[in-house]
């Protein structure tokens, strides 16, 4: 009797909850995030020593400024002025006062010092998470001083891959075709610099007409469209020993050629009687194979990162449009069914999108859509415009884009840009004569 | 003959000339550690010590027992007399019983009814202001129910938004994320009762040092650095049993699909 009532009682006892509250956040912001470069701080002996060297004053505030100015172009990060520091670089190395910084509103800093050790130049940087007080990151580089400025890309690929979360693509070099002259008498050379313009080369000297210089994603081997005798041919140039030789033996133009994901491959067109297909040829063998067999024109093959699926575009449904297929040419599918033409696909190094040029109502846009050929947006939009290559992070296009001429024919002008997948950052990337055609090589240091 | 030795010299790579590039020279990387114990400079160093001591002082003065009120001599307890004197004062003070008590007296038991009766009137008010003062606690009552329920529901929508809202500004979504992963970011946060935070803690902790988690790690960082950010949240300014352990769940993906 008395465990009834007991049971009854329990029962009747009304149970409290204690469920934790939880508050779903799916949104926030995405204005860059304040960063403060120190100045990387350099003993007066080490100054004297890479001013000898390298002709700069003061090395460290020069690489500090390369960190910082990567950052600011990648649009993800706000780099802070340097006159609001509370804390001066030669103790800023140290362990920062976190309280100083967080005055200036920065989240992250980086500070650093540069020593001449052995004659060579040895850099210590450290990242600080601000707002948790804490150390992210701390590396050391030693090379030659002629290599500082690589130094900065360095740093920067470090803390924008800790910060962010992804690769950076600041170690890199951006091969593109240098042109100068008037339009219709167009001189044309291949020309390479570092990423933010830095260290302009021309590797060819302007007597032949060049196009679509593509990096191999693996090392310093460039293949590009040349013409011979009227005749385009694809040719492999290694930018190292300058060596170049023409891709296969085609009876007839071979164009549009671009490196397969291990380097090991060059896929291109072949045009013979109004027809273009795709082929492939081994680099090691020099085997070539027909990956498409159709009685229209078929170009631009881009492989998929993996090496199993390749994107090209293809005019088999009367209007040129994007197609993917398996890498042995079966299973063709069509992805791209907006309004206008798409040309120029390039698959993505993340594997997740696909970039084109897309022409609509006599307008030219960059845009990128799933490799399904579903979520197509279009990121700029331009008089003409084409020829979008991505960054090797996957994060960044760069591409071509021209100026109308008036009616005499002035004022045409080539200048590459840059935009990231926000559509919110472009920017003119900065060359010394007119630039179209760009590729962007892969990190020269992993 | 002359021709094809032109011919062949316009080949590009013969024509080539041996090209002017600076070789990639490697750099070597040394990692020198996660965790640093590099100290503070000297002059920062005797700053910081002197805000903690400042701090600790403060913390000192706060915990302070406050000022010893005078008690009052238990000689100085009214006597029940003196008690009923002052009473007397008070109620005097506030009804002024003088003045009515003389009209009432001058009525007569007939005029009662028909005349003008204030004091009935006085009495009228003070039962209106007895039945509001039945209807407020019963509405209390019912407030302190709905904040019963509140407990097992959660937020209301309204502080629900301030806070969501509050966060949404401090939180810097690391962009370079892969939107078709799954990464979502769960932290407990113990609060005072102002809203600044005491704790926080990611309930997923082992995904941060695990070899592949490199995406998780900068999300988890960038909330709580927003947590931090943020701090004090905007909470409730009631119901603070309610609140003071919450959990904020971290999810980028609608903003990384775009």
């Amino acid at each position: 009797m008395l465990f009834r009532f007991l049971l009854i009682f329990l029962i009747l006892i009304p149970f409290k909850s204690h469920s934790l509250i939880e508050v779903d956040i799916t949104r926030g912001n995405l204005s860059p995030l304040p960063v403060a470069v120190s100045p990387l701080s350099t003993d007066s002996k080490s100054r004297d020593i890479f001013e000898k060297i390298l002709k700069k004053k003061d090395i460290g505030f020069e690489i500090s400024k390369i960190v910082e100015n990567n950052l600011r172009q990648s649009g993800l990060f706000n780099p802070l002025n340097k006159d609001a520091f509370l804390q001066k670089p030669n103790i800023a190395h140290l362990k920062p006062r976190f309280e100083d910084w967080a005055l200036i509103k920065a989240q992250a800093l980086i500070t650093g010092k540069v020593i001449a050790v052995d004659g060579k130049l040895r850099v210590e940087f450290r990242l600080w998470d601000i707002l948790a007080g804490k150390e992210m990151m701390a590396l050391t580089f030693t090379t030659v001083p002629t290599n500082w400025r690589r130094v900065g890309h360095i740093i920067t690929d470090k803390v924008y891959k800790r910060l962010t979360g992804e690769k950076g693509y600041f170690d890199t070099r951006i091969i593109y075709v240098a042109e100068e002259g008037p339009k219709i008498k167009r001189i044309k050379k291949l020309a390479i610099m570092d990423q933010d313009g830095f260290n302009n080369k021309y590797l060819t000297l302007g007597n032949e007409l060049v196009l679509t210089p593509r990096f191999s994603p693996t090392n310093q081997m460039v293949t590009y469209l040349s013409y011979f005798r009227n005749l385009p041919r694809v040719y492999l140039l290694d930018i190292e020993t300058g060596i170049q030789e023409v891709v296969g033996d085609f009876p007839g133009m071979t164009f549009a050629p671009r490196f397969s994901p291990d380097g090991k491959k060059i896929i291109m067109s072949f045009a013979k009687d109004g027809n273009s297909d795709i082929y492939t040829m081994d680099l090691e063998n020099r085997i070539v194979e027909k990956i498409t067999n159709h009685p229209s024109i078929d170009t631009s093959p881009s492989y998929s990162p993996d090496g199993k699926f390749i994107c090209f575009n293809s005019d088999r449904s009367g209007y040129q449009q994007i197609y993917v297929m398996k890498s042995d040419g079966s299973k063709v599918k069509r992805i791209s069914f907006g309004r206008g033409l798409y040309g120029t696909p390039v698959w993505s190094p993340r594997g997740d999108l696909i970039a084109f040029t897309k022409l609509h109502k006599g307008k030219f846009y960059i845009g990128v859509m799933r490799a399904d050929g579903t979520g197509e947006r279009l990121l700029t939009e331009n008089f003409y415009q084409e020829a979008p290559s991505w960054s090797p992070n996957g994060r960044v296009l760069i591409f071509y884009r021209e100026t109308k001429t008036n009616s005499k024919g002035e004022g045409f002008s080539a200048k590459l840009w840059s935009i990231d997948l926000t559509g919110y950052n472009e920017r003119l990337v900065e060359t010394k004569t007119d630039a179209s055609d760009p590729s962007w090589s892969s990190l020269l240091s992993n | 003959m002359l021709m094809i030795i032109i011919t062949a010299m316009s080949l590009p790579f013969l024509s080539k000339k041996p090209l002017d590039l600076p070789p990639i020279i490697s750099v070597e990387l040394i990692q020198i550690t996660d965790q640093t114990n590099i100290p503070f400079a000297p002059k920062a160093k005797k700053i910081i010590e002197k805000v903690k001591k400042k701090e600790k002082e403060k913390l000192v003065s706060e915990q302070a027992p406050p000022k010893a009120i005078k008690k009052e001599k238990p000689d100085a307890v009214p006597l029940p007399d003196q008690e009923n004197e002052k009473n007397k004062e008070v109620k005097d003070k506030k009804q002024n019983p003088e003045k009515i008590d003389n009209e009432v007296k001058q009525v007569s038991e007939f005029e009662k009814e028909e005349l003008f009766d204030t004091n009935n009137i006085a009495a009228l008010i003070d039962k209106a202001k007895e039945k509001k003062a039945d209807v407020i606690n019963k509405t209390d009552k019912v407030t302190q129910d709905r904040d019963k329920n509140l407990d097992i529901v959660g937020l209301s929508l309204s502080e629900e938004d301030a806070l969501k809202a509050q966060i949404f500004g401090c939180w810097s979504i690391p962009l370079g994320l892969p939107y078709d992963e799954k990464l979502l970011v769960k932290i407990k946060l113990k609060l005072k009762p102002d809203g600044t935070v005491i704790r926080t803690e990611i309930l997923n902790h082992e995904r941060m040092n695990k070899p592949g988690q490199g995406f998780y790690k900068v999300l988890a960082e960038s909330a709580l650095r927003a947590i931090q950010l943020c701090q004090p949240l905007r909470v409730p300014t009631t119901g603070y049993e309610r609140w003071k352990d919450l959990q904020l769940n971290f999810d980028a993906r609608e903003m990384l699909e775009g």
